[in-house]
């Protein structure tokens, strides 16, 4: 079994000893202890384990490790600047936008991914994006308008 | 039982949450309390009405008349003027850690920031029959504000005696004490330096009146909402401790299946698993998941099961094998009055109809998980319930050890919707954990959580009405098998009433899920209403208010008519039009669908969901939407799609690509008119709002359609009308 010595992560390398085969999400949260990416349903059906390779999200559940050792990975964990927060990991604490926020780290990797192909979004083609995502506690209005929010602040910031 | 059902008392009889009442009673060693905490101000809040800690269980089952005196929370003021405040409630996403300090920081009159709140830990809270039942807003919000209000006034005493003034001079704001005429302040922490004093409640000053306050009543955001948008909130499974193994335990191949072999010799042979075969029980301890997944794998075992029914036959089972009310099995229910049986006969209009649902799933997006740690006899286990208490109680039985041997402790988790009242994963760690002699975690898979925890029960339901002419309904008789009583009585005014929960025996594993019965209950009453308008051809919301004279209600329903345009013309074929409402666990509701059904693809779409919802003085308004909104997405898988698959003995949808549950494109525009009666105490609300969901949608596309649906999921399929 080959196995993976290095991986990028959040701008860092971490070294480990992982088989190429076993997950993604597994090493990121076993090995690493970068505990934010969830598991939820161990077939890319929840979002809940979302990650970005070079900036697009991903999941991490249903991706080998082996495929990514060379890639750049970016976690929940990774998404702020210092004390700064991301502006979507902002909008979700403006908009209130989590219940028992389980699937939340999940939802704004998704969004990150999402803004940053495209900027600005109408609510309709926003939640066509995030379909993915499962939100049980049904916060689903308010993860929209968290996004709609960070759009806009990004946009602004870009100007 | 002879006299009306007495709705404003809340007690609905329900089997799925009743617990044994506590075999220990959680004792206050102050001298050891201020040892832990520092010096300071304790105050205790002790509970002279049963109620407030019995949940409604043992109150109805009158084996319990006089419980010993129980503590209901305790709050700490140290002398850094923190504040931590000690309460047996946990936190499942319903965002009660934030209303519940908002409550404290009203009574206490410091900033939120200052609270820290303790929860759902065995060892530190007060004992807790649990966090369910929508029981948190109405007992511990009160609760707290009475500890807060307490440790408010021994503030003041104390200013009061250190300056030698009347104490009605002085007044307690923003951390500080305030001599109102020489404008002279001393700090919280400043007066309770050095002291190590306690406080007893009941409390003499009455509480702040809702309609004074200031903290509570104002939208607060999530505490601790930043450790949740950066990933740093550790989940129970998030817990981790030095030398920890990995668990997984051999599943038997279908429900009720024993095992006839069993060959573990080549999962022992694997470097660092432990393989445990104790009974039924048999599970590996590994240094990594996926190790631990390897050596289950590589067990060699057989099963014997028994053939079992599918879900094509359910419906007929459980009438089949049910018991009449006051049968062999626990909690049934039954209420008289007047006689159905010449009501019926003297009607001018009768009608029977039979309604079903399906067994659905909690699907808590973090299934199971549990960490265990043996030290000595002694256990303690992080894992994710909503009975910290009870998961104590069961890891207490299964390990043959004293209660006071075991802690529990519940980080705030990924959910539960009545969904993890138990404490399996606890007990698979623990007994691992004893076997290898290294703490144990334990994280259940999705299918898992399908297949191994347990199901909203399914339902069937037969009304009969009888009514005169003129559209008043004469007579009512309801039988509802195996899902509950809870919402079973009707809150239609009518003098002839037969209505009766029998208990059957379930093919499934099932138990409490938000709302419990109230969701099935309250889709066959509110469907039948609309069959019952149209045989006298009134329009529904008419019909109803001419049956219905409770004032909360009526205010409900009147509302969100308004607020939908229950009048307004349609705008498109396709387009129809319903409602759906009731009372539950203290909150009154109407919802007002609309849906839209093309006759050609069968396509059904919510698209709006009009809600308007009145559970007394409203806490946290912004909390209050957020959980109304998500009731009703939630209520809407259950009512169009979900519904569990399974056929002898075996899950046939356990995993969320065949199992679907409600996702972005699914959600309609809701709109939502919160009705805050500061006169009325505040009641929970996380249950409540899912009720009227369905039977509007039943409605409304019966409206569209001129189909009559009558079984819950409507639509998993979309709709083929010929």
């Amino acid at each position: 079994m080959a196995t993976v010595r290095q991986l990028n992560v959040n701008g860092r390398v971490y070294t480990t000893d992982a088989d190429s085969d076993v997950s993604l999400l597994f090493v990121l949260r076993d090995h690493l202890d970068l505990t934010g990416s969830k598991y939820g349903c161990g077939e890319g059906q929840c979002g809940a384990c979302t990650v970005l390779i070079d900036g697009k999200s991903r999941r991490s559940c249903i991706t080998r490790v082996g495929d990514v050792a060379q890639r750049q990975i970016t976690t929940i964990e990774g998404l702020a600047q210092g004390d700064r927060l991301h502006p979507v990991q902002q909008a979700f604490l403006d908009e209130g936008a989590m219940q028992c926020a389980y699937c939340t780290s999940g939802m704004i990797m998704t969004a990150v991914s999402l803004l940053n192909a495209r900027g600005g979004s109408s609510a309709a083609e926003i939640a066509r994006s995030m379909e993915g995502n499962i939100c049980r506690c049904g916060t689903q209005p308010r993860i929209v308008l968290a996004i709609q929010r960070a759009a806009k602040a990004m946009n602004e910031s870009k100007q | 039982m002879s006299k009306d059902f007495n709705f404003e008392a809340g007690l609905e009889p329900d089997r799925f949450e009743l617990t044994a009442p506590p075999s220990y009673h959680f004792d206050v060693d102050r001298r050891e309390f201020f040892r832990f905490l520092g010096a300071g101000v304790l105050i205790v809040c002790v509970l002279k009405d049963a109620r407030a800690i019995q949940e409604s269980g043992a109150d109805k089952g009158g084996q319990d008349a006089s419980p010993p005196k129980e503590i209901g929370a305790w709050l700490h003021l140290g002398e850094n003027g923190s504040v931590t405040v000690y309460t047996g409630k946990v936190e499942v996403g319903q965002n009660i850690r934030t209303s519940l300090t908002q409550a404290v920081a009203e009574e206490l009159h410091v900033p939120v920031s200052s609270i820290h709140m303790v929860m759902g830990d065995t060892k530190l809270t007060p004992y807790d029959r649990g966090t369910f039942g929508s029981r948190t807003t109405p007992e511990m919000n009160l609760q707290l504000r009475k500890v807060a209000s307490a440790a408010r006034d021994t503030l003041i005493v104390l200013a009061a005696t250190q300056w030698q003034v009347d104490r009605k001079r002085l007044i307690a704001a923003d951390g500080k004490i305030t001599d109102s005429e020489n404008k002279r302040t001393v700090e919280y922490a400043a007066l309770v330096k050095g002291k190590q004093l306690t406080e007893t409640l009941p409390v003499e000053d009455p509480l702040i009146p809702a309609a004074l306050w200031m903290v509570a009543g104002q939208p607060l955001p999530k505490v601790e909402g930043r450790d949740f948008v950066t990933g740093k909130h550790r989940y129970p499974c998030d817990q981790k401790l030095p030398e920890m193994l990995h668990g997984k335990v051999l599943r038997p191949s279908s429900f009720g299946a024993t095992l006839s072999s069993l060959d573990t010799q080549d999962a022992e042979k694997i470097s660092g698993v432990v393989v445990v075969h104790d009974g039924n029980f048999v599970g590996v301890a590994a240094p990594s998941a996926e190790i631990a997944s390897r050596a289950i794998s590589a067990i060699r075992a057989e099963w014997k099961f028994q053939p079992q029914i599918s879900n094509k036959e359910l419906f007929d089972y459980l009438k089949k094998n049910s018991a009449e009310g006051g049968g062999p099995l626990d909690s049934p229910f039954r209420y008289e009055k007047g006689s159905i049986e010449k009501a019926l006969a003297s009607a001018d209009h009768r009608l029977q109809q039979t309604y079903t649902t399906n067994y659905i799933a909690h699907c808590p997006l973090e299934p199971r998980a549990a960490l265990a740690q043996w030290s000595g006899d002694d256990l303690t286990v992080w894992t994710g319930t909503q009975r910290p208490f009870g998961v104590r109680t069961e890891l207490a039985a299964a390990f043959h050890m004293p209660e006071e041997r075991v802690r529990v402790l519940m980080p705030d988790m990924g959910s539960g919707y009545g969904g993890k009242h138990t404490g399996e994963t606890a007990i698979e760690a623990g007994r691992l954990a004893r076997a290898a002699k290294r703490p144990v975690k334990i994280m259940w898979t999705r299918e898992e959580e399908f297949t191994w925890a347990y199901f909203r029960p399914a339902a069937v339901l037969d009304i009969s009405g009888a009514m005169n002419k003129e559209g008043k309904i004469t007579g009512w008789e309801f039988h509802n098998y195996n899902s509950g009583a809870a919402g079973i009585p009707t809150f239609y005014d009518i003098e002839n009433q037969r209505i009766e929960f029998r208990p059957a025996n379930s093919p499934l594993r099932q138990g409490s899920y938000r709302a419990l019965a109230a969701t099935a209950n309250h889709f066959a009453r509110e469907s039948f209403m609309d069959e019952l308008a149209l045989l006298v051809k009134m329009d529904p919301l008419e019909f109803r208010l001419k049956n219905l004279k409770n004032e909360r209600l009526r205010t409900v329903f009147q509302t969100a008519a308004k607020k939908f345009g229950w009048e307004r013309a349609k705008t498109s074929a396709g387009q129809g039009f319903g409602m759906g409402g009731g009372f539950e666990k203290g909150g009154n509701v109407a919802t007002f669908a609309e849906v839209s059904f093309d006759r050609k693809s069968g396509e059904v779409k919510v698209v709006r969901l009009v809600t308007a919802f009145e559970c007394g003085a409203i806490v946290n308004p912004d909390g209050l939407r957020n959980q109304l909104e998500g009731a009703n997405i939630m209520a809407l898988g259950g009512a169009l799609f979900e519904a569990i698959e399974f056929e002898n003995g075996q899950i046939r949808n356990g995993r969320f690509s065949d199992y679907r549950l409600p996702r972005f494109s699914d959600v309609p525009v809701l709109e939502t008119v919160m009705i805050d009666r500061k006169d009325i105490p505040s009641a929970g609300a996380g249950e409540s709002s899912l009720v009227g969901v369905a039977p509007a949608i039943a409605n409304a596309i019966f409206d569209a359609s001129g189909v009559r649906l009558r079984s819950l999921p409507l639509v998993p399929d979309g709709l083929r009308v010929a």
